[in-house]
């Protein structure tokens, strides 16, 4: 941090609503010169939508953001930029199909009479990025180069254009190893010229090894501003993750007398999954702990099918079975509810009834229609049981809220009977009281007897009810927590144990 | 080092050499520079109206327009020089006027509304082949002086070759065309559309008044082609030129742009032109072939083309994907 006065960027009380739900509440976000920036947070929290108001792609419902100390109201992105907000997005926002200094120069192309003065435009492009510590020939179109490459040039745009603030939106996400330093040192150059830079990642070493600062969203709110040089890695992965209620619920004990049920033995796929060896037993709920992209979604979809493994075996009551992709998990009994309800669970314009009836129609194949009378029956009872409010069954899925969908989908794979339920972040997107209901859900199956696997970032909702939780961190098993141990602070003990050694994206 | 976005250009060059290599050592006449004369004239209005659905197809759209707009434009041309005493020249901007404000109007509609290109020009085609319908169903004969005057201006060679001036029209289209493609903001602002319309908006290309001067140009180009055919055939006639919209979007693709945008030069639709051209004069020269085989052979072409592009598509993606490794799918 500098002893600059005044932050270039203040952003003071930031608010934003969207039907249904606060995704952000009174957000306060301070940038100085010079400063790298770490905006923290799980899937959720609130950084995308902050981003989005800061850049004018969202107009914010409170508020006020000074930029140099003056007010500001960005209207668009090109708006925002021409303001000196400029951002830089995972995937680069640039045409492949023009020459890298076609790109860097589109819009502000340097004339000569009517026509654009090529020579000059490729010799400053040259120029402007060997700047920027790249060395690359402006005449080749984008495509012919790297990622990490585009990623620069799209930084190298930004920042020409406005020149203020930088904003990095995962910027590193599809980049290895060596490309992630590559795209250090730009943003230490551009530190060094007195940009302020907001970086947002989900790898923490590399929030570490660049940044000076944090701040940490959860649930729309700040939960803490950081300076970096003076904190932990766990204390940072508490304000991500939350334990406020920690210690006031516990889940129930498992069934007596559960069987084990199904076997995963070295359950691995090149690049998604280390080895993954997991007992489940009947009556039981297992936790997936981790950070994103620690694992948690691919063991799900593995397990599942959905990813075929290269390797490994699944026992299915001591007998091996062959699971290449989801109708084989269904026809052995398994459900999955996928993290991304809107493109992978529900179908939005078909009717609620539809929706829930559709992997028991699935199973049993197209030749055998489900009896209207029992889609009816089914339908009722679960919409009964379940509490899913709605006006009528035949309404569109889509128009339910996050809560009700969510119970629509558990509805979907409940109607199929099955034995291993796994759920993938269950309580993403959805309001407190289905939240409360769906973790109260999670136990009652369990007391049935049903085998459950659960995949969540809450560390509070995994204590509430699993019984076990298996600790992932780089795409591999690091631990494994049991009954008493299963605490939010266990938890991130063994997420945060040992820092990784350099970010592998 | 030759770049990938050229290589489509080579190929048709290459093609274009390859076949008139052929053609010649089948007919040696076939060199001469009154066959290339004829081959410029002949196929004038296709090449002006190519240029302009290069632009197009550069961004990523398409315009059906152009057959019924050159037929539009010939049969207004015969009706207003026979009913009425104006100078042809005022006559031509006339058209011209009306030709580019039409495409303009096609334009708005498409970025506005956000109408596919297709449907927008398919109701323009409909649009524009009525309006001729409705001037005249018959063949118009021009018998104005001044048409006789334009067609006598020519560049005789020795070998008795005539360059005529509707020729020479077409090659200034391809050179200013070309010019304002590869040389000019808005040119770069077509690429960027044809490279995507989201991230070319995100960099502040003006998408309103690219779309729309995109089609103006195509629309206006329609007009000078309608011109430049009824110079060539003496007439106005609402029936002519049926599906020439389609002849230039083949030249345009044989001569290296990609169908979906983004990729290609103005220059290879001038040797699409060509070799569409040869392939025609090749069977006049044979006498023996029915000239559909000139469909054929285009045919054969366009499909040799898509595969050619679809390859280069896919080399480029494999080649990207190992330069990024794993990306996280979450």
């Amino acid at each position: 941090m500098t002893d600059t006065p005044r932050p270039v960027l203040h952003a003071k009380g930031i608010s934003k609503f969207f039907p249904g739900t606060v995704a952000l509440d009174n957000v306060d976000l301070t940038l100085h010169a010079g400063e790298i920036h770490a905006l923290l947070g799980e899937n959720g929290a609130g950084k995308s939508t902050l981003i989005k108001c800061l850049t004018g792609v969202y107009r914010r419902d409170g508020g006020e953001i000074l930029l140099d100390g003056t007010s500001v109201d960005p209207k668009s992105t090109h708006h925002s930029q021409m303001l000196g907000i400029g951002t830089v997005y995972q995937e680069v926002n640039l045409l492949p199909n023009l020459t890298v200094a076609e790109n860097l120069y589109l819009g502000r192309q340097p004339m000569r009479g009517p026509f654009v003065d090529r020579r000059k435009m490729n010799a400053d492009a040259a120029v402007s990025l060997r700047g920027f510590g790249i060395n690359v020939d402006p005449t080749q179109p984008l495509f012919s180069y790297s990622v990490a490459i585009q990623q620069v040039v799209a930084i190298a745009r930004a920042v020409e254009m406005s020149g203020k603030v930088l904003i990095l939106d995962e910027p590193t996400a599809s980049l290895d190893h060596d490309e992630v330093q590559l795209l250090f040192g730009v943003i230490r150059r551009l530190k060094t010229r007195g940009l302020a830079v907001v970086f947002i990642t989900h790898f923490l070493d590399q929030v570490f090894d660049i940044c000076d600062s944090a701040t940490v969203l959860r649930n729309g709110q700040v939960v803490g501003r950081r300076d970096l040089a003076e904190t932990t890695r766990n204390d940072v992965i508490s304000l991500m993750l939350g334990r406020q209620l920690a210690a006031r619920v516990r889940a129930p004990a498992p069934a007596v007398g559960g069987r084990t049920l199904l076997q995963i033995e070295s359950l691995q796929k090149t690049g998604m999954l280390d080895p993954f060896t997991l007992d489940l037993h009947e009556g039981e709920v297992v936790g997936l702990a981790g950070l994103l992209g620690s694992g948690r979604t691919e063991t799900a979809n593995l397990i599942f099918g959905a990813v075929k493994a290269d390797q490994g075996r699944l026992r299915l009551r001591g007998q091996d079975i062959q699971v290449r992709n989801p109708r084989d998990a269904v026809a052995h009994g398994f459900a999955l509810c996928p993290e991304d309800r809107k493109t992978e669970g529900i179908v939005g314009d078909l009717s609620v009834r539809d929706n829930i009836v559709l992997a028991l129609q699935a199973r049993q194949g197209w030749m055998r229609p489900v009896p209207r009378k029992k889609i009816d029956a089914i339908a009722q009872h679960y919409v009964r049981t379940l509490d899913i409010r709605l006006a009528n069954l035949d309404m569109p899925i889509r128009l339910l809220s996050g809560g009700n969908q969510q119970k629509a989908l558990l509805a979907r794979w409940l109607a199929t009977d099955p034995d291993v339920l796994i759920l993938d972040e269950p309580t993403r997107g959805i309001d407190i009281g289905a939240h409360a209901e769906i973790i109260a859900l999670i136990g009652r199956l369990q007391q049935d007897g049903m085998a459950l696997l659960v995949a969540s970032s809450e560390m509070e909702e995994l204590v509430a009810y699993a019984n076990r939780v298996v600790v992932l961190r780089d795409r591999r098993q690091v631990g494994e927590l049991v009954g008493e141990d299963v605490t939010a602070d266990n938890i991130v003990r063994a997420i945060a144990a040992d820092p990784v050694s350099a970010a592998v994206a | 080092m030759i770049r990938s976005t050229h290589l489509p250009l080579l190929v048709t060059l290459a093609t274009f050499v390859l076949a008139y290599a052929l053609c010649a050592s089948q007919y040696p006449a076939m060199l001469s520079l009154r066959v290339v004369a004829n081959l410029l004239t002949d196929n004038a209005f296709l090449g002006i109206v190519a240029v302009g659905m290069t632009f197009v197809i550069l961004s990523g759209g398409i315009d059906l327009s152009v057959g019924s707009v050159i037929a539009f434009t010939g049969v207004f041309l015969a009706v207003i020089l026979r009913d009425t005493s104006i100078h042809p020249l005022a006559a031509f901007a006339l058209v011209l006027v009306i030709t580019a404000t039409f495409g303009a109007a096609m334009g708005a509609i498409i970025h506005y509304l956000e109408m596919p290109a297709f449907i927008v020009t398919l109701a323009g085609m409909f649009l524009a082949r009525g309006a001729a319908y409705v001037l005249s169903t018959d063949s118009v004969p021009i018998t104005h002086e001044f048409y006789n005057t334009l067609q006598q201006i020519y560049w005789k060679t020795a070998s008795g070759g005539r360059f005529r001036l509707i020729g020479g029209v077409m090659i200034l289209t391809f050179i200013v065309g070309a010019l304002v493609a590869h040389r000019t903001r808005f040119g770069q602002n077509v690429y960027a559309l044809g490279g995507g319309g989201t991230t070319a908006r995100l960099m502040g290309v003006p998408l309103a008044s690219t779309t729309i001067g995109i089609y103006a140009i195509s629309g206006g180009l329609a007009g000078l082609s309608g011109i430049v055919f009824s110079l060539y055939t003496s007439a106005g006639y609402s029936l002519a030129t049926v599906g020439v919209e389609l002849d230039a979007i083949a030249a345009v693709v044989i001569g290296g742009t990609l169908l979906t945008g983004g990729y290609g030069f103005v220059a290879g639709t001038f040797f699409g032109i060509l070799i569409m051209g040869l392939i025609q004069t090749y069977i006049v020269f044979d006498g023996s072939l029915s000239s559909w085989w000139t469909k054929i052979v285009i045919g054969g072409l366009l499909f040799a083309f898509i595969l050619l592009q679809k390859g280069l598509t896919w080399a480029s993606t494999a080649r990207r994907k190992a330069a990024t490794g794993f990306v996280t799918p979450s």
